[in-house]
């Protein structure tokens, strides 16, 4: 079946240009400054929208991605929160992919099979699951799949010839090619490399690449976009996020402004490296 | 995997990694050479076999059982952790790896990466939270006499959890090159079983060292459980003899009426942390909680996947010991026997204690004196209130 995410990215490659994929923690600061800031990224220039579930031990994230989660559990965030921001999206707008990303532990807690019945009611399209590599896929991945929702597997510069296949194997809606080793947020990739690790994974698969870690300027958005069929920028936005906040950690009157206007930049950026 | 716990939940950056290590381990374990140059290093440089020691005073005070203690104490570095190191030294060297990185609570599982990276010559960089590196300077110290590089981790509590994490993303980052010595018998497959294997020899040794004393095997067996590495280690050789009742003993914090405890087990449930389905204690929401207890080294959240199999089929009983009753047995151990013991092992004796008076005069517990006190003291002359 084809799910959002796939016409998106049909739509796109119409256009001729890669997709702008922004992450940002659910529920950073505050649960309505961050549903607000999830709504103006579509009219912002985002095409597809990754909600991150904040979990206390992300393994794979640097510190910003870390701090977001903590302040948005602080404020009292939750996993049924999170899909009642999906929920409420979805009131506006029926368009836009919505990808859940986090750590396994909570939607285990929650109970994997209603997490996917809810997230799926919600109006969520996929999943990005760290610490849920192929060799677990009968957790999540699918049933997933079994729901019609999309899950997408990260590739990382490890993912060799002999692990490839595996890595595609029941992927779905487009590949994340994580162009470093290491954590959320660190040095920026080198967009040739970055170029040849992409045409490399796409000898091999039809679905989409979208690239991600360490993307933070409009430059770099359309360097990168220039070899891939997305962008994902996270860390970046998070940040916009974080140096917006009053000194007792609270949303002020420029946060929603502070993410969407980089996510306008950003949008240039990606809009530029169309053919 | 042990039943539904184990498994490998880990990002996918680390799993060509972890594949390898699987494939290096099974290869090393049916290596006669391998397992010929660890046996030397056992022996020579760790001082194995560790002896089973009759604590005669301490069984005529208790009135009841006779006490037995395996005393990995007196390993070189002071705990068992050693033999686990040397283990996965040997396998990092065969991998072609470069640099070592460790996780370390209580510090004895840094000091004995530390020392088995100087004596093979790798650099050596440990994890250890904030609060850990404070309470456990004399560790620290060590560590960095050996020529290891300690980070102080202060995310979270700043305890094992939180040194854990930032050791994943260390090793997430530098997985080319780096070899990650995890210290106990936890994380993603096959370090839970690679470890219990390697800390299998303590049971192993107990086993011929009761048929010499006492011409038979131990009625009961009793471990401190934190991660849970020298409880499997003492266990795990043991699993098939039915007759021989088997306890854990977790960490019991100031009550589990409060925050402030480590029992996964007992007050935990299942779920998904660094790389491995267990035990964990964790709120509603499936967030991980810090725990809490007077020994850095039972100070962990979580618990081996393979000791969530045997709460689960039964064959092993987890108990939880507090703070003031291992404060108590630690003394009672200095002044009845000779021995200072370290803080997580007195857990385990606390439940000796607790467990020996009920039984009778020519039954037998074999206890796992996993490690020394010397690194501890501070911290209980601190909750005595001696100034030092």
């Amino acid at each position: 079946m084809t799910t959002r995410i796939d016409t998106r990215f049909e739509a796109l490659k119409k256009e001729g240009r890669p997709a702008l994929v922004t992450f940002l923690t659910g529920g950073d600061p505050d649960f309505g400054t961050s549903l607000a800031i999830i709504k103006g990224l579509p009219a912002a220039g985002a095409d597809v929208i990754e909600i991150g579930m904040p979990f206390s031990d992300p393994m794979a994230d640097g510190p910003s991605i870390q701090a977001a989660g903590l302040r948005s559990l602080a404020n009292g965030h939750t996993m049924e929160k999170t899909l009642s921001m999906v929920k409420s999206f979805r009131e506006d707008d029926n368009e836009t992919p919505i990808v859940l990303m986090g750590y396994y532990n909570p939607i285990y807690s929650y109970g994997a099979e209603k997490f996917l019945d809810d997230a799926k009611e919600a109006g969520v399209d996929g999943f990005i699951i760290v610490d849920l590599p192929a060799e677990m896929d009968d957790e999540l991945c699918i049933p997933s799949i079994e729901r019609g929702l999309n899950f997408i597997r990260l590739a990382t510069p490890t993912t060799d010839e002999k692990r490839l296949p595996r890595v595609l194997t029941n992927t779905s809606g487009f590949l994340y090619y994580v162009s470093i080793n290491g954590i959320t947020g660190m040095a920026a990739p080198e967009p040739g490399g970055v170029a040849r690790s992409v045409a490399h994974i796409k000898a091999s698969t039809d679905i989409p690449i979208c690239v991600g870690f360490g993307v933070r300027s409009a430059e770099q958005a359309e360097a990168i976009g220039r070899a891939a069929d997305g962008v994902v920028v996270g860390t970046a936005l998070v940040n916009a996020v974080a140096d917006s906040l009053d000194d007792e950690g609270l949303a002020t009157g420029s946060t929603v402004s502070a993410v969407t206007s980089l996510v306008a930049e950003l949008a240039v950026g990606v809009r530029a490296a169309g053919r | 995997m042990f039943g539904i716990f184990g498994g490998r939940f880990v990002a996918e950056t680390l799993m060509p990694n972890i594949l390898e290590l699987g494939e290096a381990w099974e290869k090393a374990k049916k290596d006669p050479e391998f397992q010929k140059e660890l046996q030397d290093l056992n022996t020579h440089y760790t001082g194995r076999p560790s002896p089973l020691y009759y604590a005669e005073r301490l069984s005529e005070h208790l009135g009841g059982a006779k006490i037995y203690f395996k005393r990995d104490e007196l390993n070189h570095t002071g705990s068992h952790k050693i033999n686990n190191c040397l283990g996965q030294i040997l396998l990092a060297r065969r991998m072609g790896k470069t640099r070592i990185i460790a996780e370390t609570g209580a510090g004895q599982h840094g000091v004995a990466s530390a020392t088995v990276a100087a004596r093979f010559g790798y650099p050596c960089e440990v994890y250890m939270g904030a609060k850990d590196v404070h309470r456990q300077a004399p560790n620290v110290f060590r560590m960095k006499l050996l020529g290891a590089e300690v980070h102080s981790v202060t995310a979270g509590a700043g305890t094992l959890k939180d040194a854990m994490n930032e050791a994943l993303r260390d090793w997430v980052t530098n997985v080319e090159d780096t070899y990650y010595l995890i210290g106990t018998a936890a994380g993603p497959h096959p370090y839970p079983e690679l470890v219990r294997d390697f800390q299998s020899v303590i049971g192993n040794e107990v086993r011929e060292q009761m048929m010499a004393a006492e011409g038979r095997l131990p009625d009961m067996l009793i471990a401190a459980v934190g991660g849970g590495s020298n409880a499997i280690g003492l266990f795990h050789p043991f699993l098939d003899d039915e007759g021989i009742e088997i306890v854990g003993v977790e960490a019991g914090g100031k009550g589990l009426d409060t925050e402030e405890h480590c029992a996964s087990l007992t007050a935990g449930r299942p779920g998904v942390l660094h790389g491995n389905r267990t035990y964990l204690l964790q709120d509603d929401e499936g967030q991980i909680l810090e725990g809490a207890s007077i020994s850095a080294g039972l100070d962990y959240p979580g618990i081996g996947p393979e000791h969530s199999w045997l709460k689960e089929s039964g064959r092993v009983t987890y108990v939880p010991i507090g703070d003031v009753e291992a404060l108590d047995a630690f003394q009672l151990l200095c002044k009845l026997e000779g021995i200072i013991p370290a803080l997580e092992p007195s857990h385990a004796l606390a439940e000796v204690i607790k467990r020996a008076p009920t039984m009778a005069k020519d039954q037998i517990i074999v206890m796992n004196l996993c490690g020394r006190g010397d690194k501890d003291v501070f911290t209980v002359g601190e909750a005595l209130g001696v100034e030092m």
